[in-house]
């Protein structure tokens, strides 16, 4: 009994630690620790290299378009999603067909990125102005306007990193949208109508009552957009792959890896994607717990 | 400080008819109180009155306005909601100054408002707190100041005294009607308490599914119901109705029920005439029944026989609950009574104080 009651959490806590352990723990400080060298390709040994590969990393021109795209991506996907599934939340509470709506905005969850970035090639595909435009963009606007010029909207660098975030707003507004209108239908509807009354407008209604009661929910979904976009690869991998300058850091550490076979290199780039998430993770982590403690 | 007029009123979600043909004027200055059961209306009527549900025909007026398209915000009315519903993201003091602050009114003037409000209603030392940090009590009170300091031309109150304990409720009922005397202003309060409407209405309105039954003040409401509805809801215990037949000639006519035998005063039977011979349903509040050894003089003519069921003491009054036959009924005795639970008792009826019925229409017959 003595024996049991001494060995027995560890054979409850053994599995769950062995997983973390080999396959979070272990990775990522291995990951750190082949960051500062160079990992040849074979049988020859490591070279200590110091900041070397971080070097690179923050001076290279592609991880410096990387660099900005991320950035793009997280201002502009982030604002996107969360205030179009705000804005949809507010309007279709109003609708009678408020559920079909929102099945179907929520769809785009259900395929996968690379499906969707299939779908969206096609969505975006480009002919010579002249010949038939397959793509369903240009075609209609094509039939919209006489005039208009067939614009290749993956390769024109004023347009495909916004390209590529629009697909990105449409696989995950769905998944705000349905977090946001839980949360809305939670605000007892006797508030709105006492701002009403007390002489607020239907915008100042949302402005003052609506978003102020849905903060902490708003402040979820936002950093779990942001955790979301910083890691995002596959819609650029599928579409671009990176290329006419639409990098992400994801795609980049996926190039040294897995085509330029450069380990150490890959993982400088894997550690600064980690140091980018980890600030986001806590902020989430602390609201969450601030939430567990006021129920 | 307005009037209001509702004009032939309908309001009907679907196929239900919430409010049917309302008719109310309510005077300027007046505490109007709606009345009923739950379901019956009253409060769609108000919110109808406040523009959160349009009309479905009819009008309604705010002193000699059209408002039947006006969107709330622009009705100046304030409303005092049943959960108070203050803004959960504001302290006490903002929750009061919301709705001036959008009307763009200068900063002193709200300062100068939202203090003399909360100096009246005893919440100076909460404005800093934030509504979850205050007691029942407290947030109904922010809920009343936030619509004093809106000095608004009517005053809307959606049952604001139900989610207070009992000693809280009543209370707050005398501050209501003492604020009411202070503001001036024309209130209308929805509520299914009929104590409530009595204590503080200068009128009543009942209502039952969706229909005005009745339009008066407390004392003739009470004293002329005029129907058995009305009779039934106002009052507490409520009045007692029995089937009974008129019977007899002349200046001898008597009510007979299935136990008991009582005469009509010969000042009522007069105007009965038309009905001798006639069912209808005799009814008789709990307080004109007497404990007949305590009653001073005693006319045999009103005595009725019955036995005690139950006898509930109130302190300054007990209530004897009682049959006669197969009907039950209620009493409302001196505590000096020596009635007890399942021994027989002679009360005296008050015949003075008697309604009556008809069995069909259920509308009083005098």
């Amino acid at each position: 009994m003595k024996l049991g009651s001494r060995w027995l959490p560890w054979l409850f806590i053994g599995p769950a630690l062995f997983l973390v352990g080999g396959y979070l723990v272990y990775p990522t400080l291995n990951t750190i620790y082949l960051s500062f060298f160079e990992v040849p390709f074979g049988p020859r040994p490591e070279v200590f290299v110091w900041l070397e590969n971080y070097e690179y990393a923050f001076t290279n021109n592609q991880m410096l378009i990387a660099f900005r795209n991320n950035l793009l991506w997280l201002v502009l996907f982030t604002l996107l999603t969360v205030s179009l599934g705000l804005i949809l939340a507010v309007l279709l509470d109003r609708v009678r067909y408020e559920a079909l709506a929102k099945s179907i905005i929520f769809l785009p969850m259900a395929i996968s990125f690379v499906g969707a970035g299939v779908i969206w090639k096609f969505v975006y595909a480009f002919r010579p102005a002249g010949q038939p435009q397959i793509g369903l963009l240009n075609a209609l606007l094509g039939l919209s306007s006489p005039q208009f010029q067939p614009e290749a909207w993956l390769i024109d660098k004023g347009t495909n990193n916004f390209a590529l975030i629009a697909v990105g707003v449409w696989i995950w507004t769905g998944f705000c949208l349905v977090i946001l209108s839980a949360a809305y239908k939670g605000i007892p509807r006797e508030l709105l109508e006492a701002a009403r009354v007390d002489g607020a407008n239907e915008w100042q209604v949302f402005r003052k009552i609506i978003i102020p009661a849905m903060s902490s929910t708003i402040a979820v979904v936002a950093t779990t957009m942001v955790i979301n976009v910083l890691k995002i690869f596959d819609i650029v991998y599928v579409m671009t792959s990176g290329d006419f300058d639409t990098e992400v850091i994801a795609n980049r550490m996926y190039k040294e890896m897995f085509l330029l076979r450069d380990f150490g290199q890959a993982s400088a780039i894997a550690v600064i994607l980690l140091l980018a998430i980890v600030p986001v993770m806590l902020v989430n982590i602390r609201r969450f717990q601030e939430q567990e403690a006021t129920r | 400080m307005a009037s209001v007029t509702y004009d032939h009123v309908t309001k009907q979600f679907g196929n239900v008819t919430a409010v049917n043909d309302l008719n109310l004027e309510i005077k300027d200055k007046e505490f109007l109180v709606l009345v009923g059961p739950s379901g019956c209306g009253k409060s769609t009527a108000l919110r109808l009155l406040a523009g959160l549900e349009e009309i479905t025909s009819g009008n309604i007026y705010i002193g000699e306005h059209l408002v039947n398209d006006v969107p709330p915000k622009d009705r100046d009315i304030a409303m005092v909601f049943q959960s108070y519903a203050l803004y959960p993201h504001m302290n006490v003091y903002d929750n009061m100054a919301f709705g001036l602050r959008l009307r763009k009114t200068a900063k002193p003037e709200i300062d100068r408002r939202v203090k003399e409000a909360a100096e009246i209603l005893g919440i100076s030392p909460l404005l800093d707190r934030k509504p979850r940090q205050l007691s029942g009590g407290q947030r109904q009170r922010v809920a009343l100041g936030r619509a004093i300091v809106r000095e608004p031309k009517v005053f809307l109150m959606d049952e604001p005294l139900s989610n207070l304990d009992a000693k809280l409720r009543v209370q707050t009922r005398a501050e209501l009607s003492k604020l009411h005397q202070r503001l001036e202003t024309t209130f209308i309060y929805v509520t299914h308490d009929q104590t409530e409407a009595m204590t503080m209405g200068t009128r009543i309105a009942v209502l039952k599914d969706g229909l005005l039954q009745q339009l008066d003040t407390p004392q003739n409401l009470y004293d002329h119901p005029l129907n058995i509805f009305v009779a039934g809801f106002i009052g507490s215990p409520a009045m007692n109705f029995f089937p009974a037949r008129l019977l007899g000639e002349d200046s001898q006519v008597y009510l007979q029920a299935d136990s008991f035998r009582l005469k009509v005063p010969a000042e009522r039977a007069g105007k009965l005439v038309n009905y001798r011979g006639q069912e209808m349903i005799f009814g008789i509040r709990p307080e004109d029944i007497h404990d007949r050894a305590l009653a001073s003089s005693v006319s045999q003519d009103a005595v009725v026989k019955a036995q005690v069921e139950v006898t509930e003491l109130m302190g300054s009054e007990v209530f004897l609950y009682l049959s006669t036959g197969k009907q039950n009924f209620t009493a409302r005795v001196e505590p000096r009574t020596s009635a007890r639970p399942g021994k027989p008792v002679e009360l005296v009826f008050n015949m003075e104080r008697m309604h009556l019925f008809d069995p069909n229409t259920e509308e009083r017959i005098d």
